[in-house]
């Protein structure tokens, strides 16, 4: 395949609905254990980190530890759920499971499947900000005012976390070898964009690494500066940032799987 | 009409020849069998005709419209029964059917009306709310049958729809391939069950190494192939010696010998009388004798 054919606008429609429901309809069997971590995870963090830690640490750029966190909690919810769900997830429904096979033998196609995939796992990340919206506006540890906006931008940061899922899973050998870009990229990230201490406390050269080339930087950035309710216009840039890496990840992921699939 | 054309058909895969120009063509309402031993291709050509696996050379037309450019129209009105089962186990039967509908854009009420129609077709409106992991592979089997006809097919595509299955339910699925055929829809499945496939197909080719071997209707091929009888007898040379100075048409196979005649019953007096061997047996010509006389005897691996 020539390297144009890796980013060639993929032939989606609107049968792609159907897996999403597919993925929402299984989703929704275990409501309540699916809604548990994203409800409860904010509020261990904030205890453990924002109150227990927070009070030795003073205050960062003039905003208390649990506030500066806060944000951070919800954009590393977003990175979890849809990565997580585009590569393990569906690894196990496409090889273990053969759901995809399943649904290619229908009037549905190859990129439907992958497009429903990744929208379905978008939808679990903006599923876990608009859970953890509430629990953490009430210890007052967010802007309500611009509060909402954080869900369409979790919707983003979800399909961009959810195609760089779908490329592992399209490269994958196994499912024990997405392991790798878990230790490799997705926890460094957790670490290192800004999360739990400002990124200008780290050297410069790895500043620039991180705002070039981690996308958890990006996120946090972003509802970072919705939760202090300072929307400044470098949320643009943040937001530039998302939209187009984003927009190239999601044509390599889906023209990957059909490549991985369509034999 | 013909639903099915293919011509000149080739499937390679990195560096296997899967299927090695084959033509053939499957008239609306036939039921028609693609037979083979395991590797020969008859998986990689189901397949194909479903529009999952691109064709590399040669056409392939479906209800006359091109495999490869109409592949949404064409699967709209195609049923697939898969090798490998592949049912969503995150759903209890019933909801497996409902779910599968949405597929094909069929509304709500009507999906709903169809799957309880379809688990009585199949006999399993008792196991409706199981979850499908719990279903014995007879069952599994069954209620793909019946997800392959949620959207109603014109034809259906079987990959070896009786695998596995114990003689009541393999009747049964047989049973209602039938019923189906019946109603007008084509049928064309894969099948290591000779015996049923000379029963039931209207017409089937024999491949091998992705070529076909053989092509026709069950009784068309044993008479062209094998004739319509075989005499079995215990190899012994007295025995060859008889057969090659009546130049009958026979082969060795291990300890056996087959004498294939459209006359069982003179070849059988001729080696009884005429030779003195006492120990062989006359029967009718199977479509399993044409199989194993045109793939041979030897084991793929
Ligand atoms: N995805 C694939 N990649 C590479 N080679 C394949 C693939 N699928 C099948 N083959 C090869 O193509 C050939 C034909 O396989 P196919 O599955 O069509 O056989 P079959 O007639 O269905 O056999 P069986 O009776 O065992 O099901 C075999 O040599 C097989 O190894
Ligand atoms: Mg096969």
């Amino acid at each position: 395949m020539r390297i144009s054919e890796y980013f060639r606008l993929p032939k989606v429609s609107s049968k792609s609905y159907a897996v999403w429901q597919r993925n929402k309809d299984v989703f929704a069997k275990d409501i309540k254990l699916n809604f548990l971590p994203p409800f409860l995870e904010p509020l261990l963090y904030l205890v453990a980190l924002g109150f227990g830690l927070g009070r030795f640490v003073e205050s960062i750029d003039g905003v208390p530890y649990a506030k500066f966190i806060a944000p951070a909690l919800i954009s590393i919810s977003v990175m979890y759920a849809s990565f997580f769900e585009c590569s393990y997830g569906s690894y196990v429904r496409m090889y273990y499971q053969k759901t995809f096979d399943a649904i290619i033998a229908t009037p549905v196609t190859i990129e439907d499947v992958i497009a429903g995939e990744l929208l379905w796992g978008a939808t679990r990340s903006m599923v876990n900000a608009t859970v953890m919206i509430p629990v953490i506006a009430l210890f007052g540890l967010i802007d309500i005012r611009y509060a909402l906006l954080i869900i369409p931008f979790a919707f983003l940061g979800g399909l961009l976390f959810g195609a760089i899922g779908m490329c592992f899973t399209a490269v994958t050998p196994n499912i024990m070898s997405i392991n790798y870009p878990v230790l490799l990229f997705i926890t460094p990230m957790f670490l290192f964009s800004g999360t739990f201490f400002p990124l200008n406390a780290l050297p410069e050269p790895i500043q620039y690494f991180a705002i070039a080339f981690l996308p958890l930087t990006h996120i946090v950035n972003g509802i970072r500066l919705i939760g202090y309710g300072t929307l400044e216009p470098v949320i643009l840039f943040d937001l530039a940032w998302i939209v187009v890496v984003c927009a190239v990840l999601l044509l390599l992921s889906i023209n990957l799987m059909r490549k991985r699939l369509i034999v | 009409m013909p639903v099915i054309v293919a011509r000149g058909l080739v499937k390679k895969y990195k560096d296997t020849l899967a299927v090695d120009n084959i033509t053939f063509s499957i008239e609306e309402g036939e039921m028609f069998g693609f037979l083979g031993p395991n590797g020969a291709g008859k998986t990689t050509t189901m397949r194909m005709i479903q529009c999952v696996s691109p064709v590399t050379s040669g056409s392939l037309e479906i209800f006359g419209m091109d495999a490869m450019s109409h592949p949404r129209e064409i699967k709209s009105h195609l049923g697939v029964v898969p090798q490998e089962n592949n049912l969503d186990m995150d759903f209890t039967v019933y909801e497996n059917l409902v779910v599968f509908s949405r597929y094909f854009d069929i509304p709500r009420d009507e999906a709903e009306r169809r799957a309880t129609e379809l688990l009585e077709f199949v006999h399993l409106e008792d196991k409706k709310d199981t979850m499908t992991e719990s279903l014995s592979g007879g069952m599994k089997r069954r209620l793909i049958l019946a997800r392959a006809l949620i959207n109603r097919p014109r034809m259906l595509i079987l990959d070896e729809p009786t695998v596995g299955l114990d003689p009541q339910a393999r009747h049964m699925i047989w049973d209602k391939l039938r019923a189906l055929k019946k109603q007008g829809v084509t049928v064309v499945l894969t099948s290591h069950y000779l015996d049923e496939v000379e029963k039931l197909c209207d017409r089937l080719v024999v491949m091998d190494y992705g070529k076909i071997l053989v092509e026709g209707s069950p009784s068309q091929v044993i008479r062209e192939y094998v004739g319509s009888g075989i005499v079995e007898a215990e190899k012994d040379p007295e025995l060859i010696r008889c057969l090659e100075m009546k130049e009958a048409n026979y082969e060795v196979i291990g300890e056996l010998v087959h004498v294939y005649t459209d006359n069982p019953k003179q070849i059988a007096e001729y080696l009884t009388m005429e030779c003195s061997i006492s120990k062989l047996s006359a029967r009718p010509a199977t479509l399993e004798d044409v199989f194993l006389k045109m793939t041979g005897r030897r084991l793929r691996e």
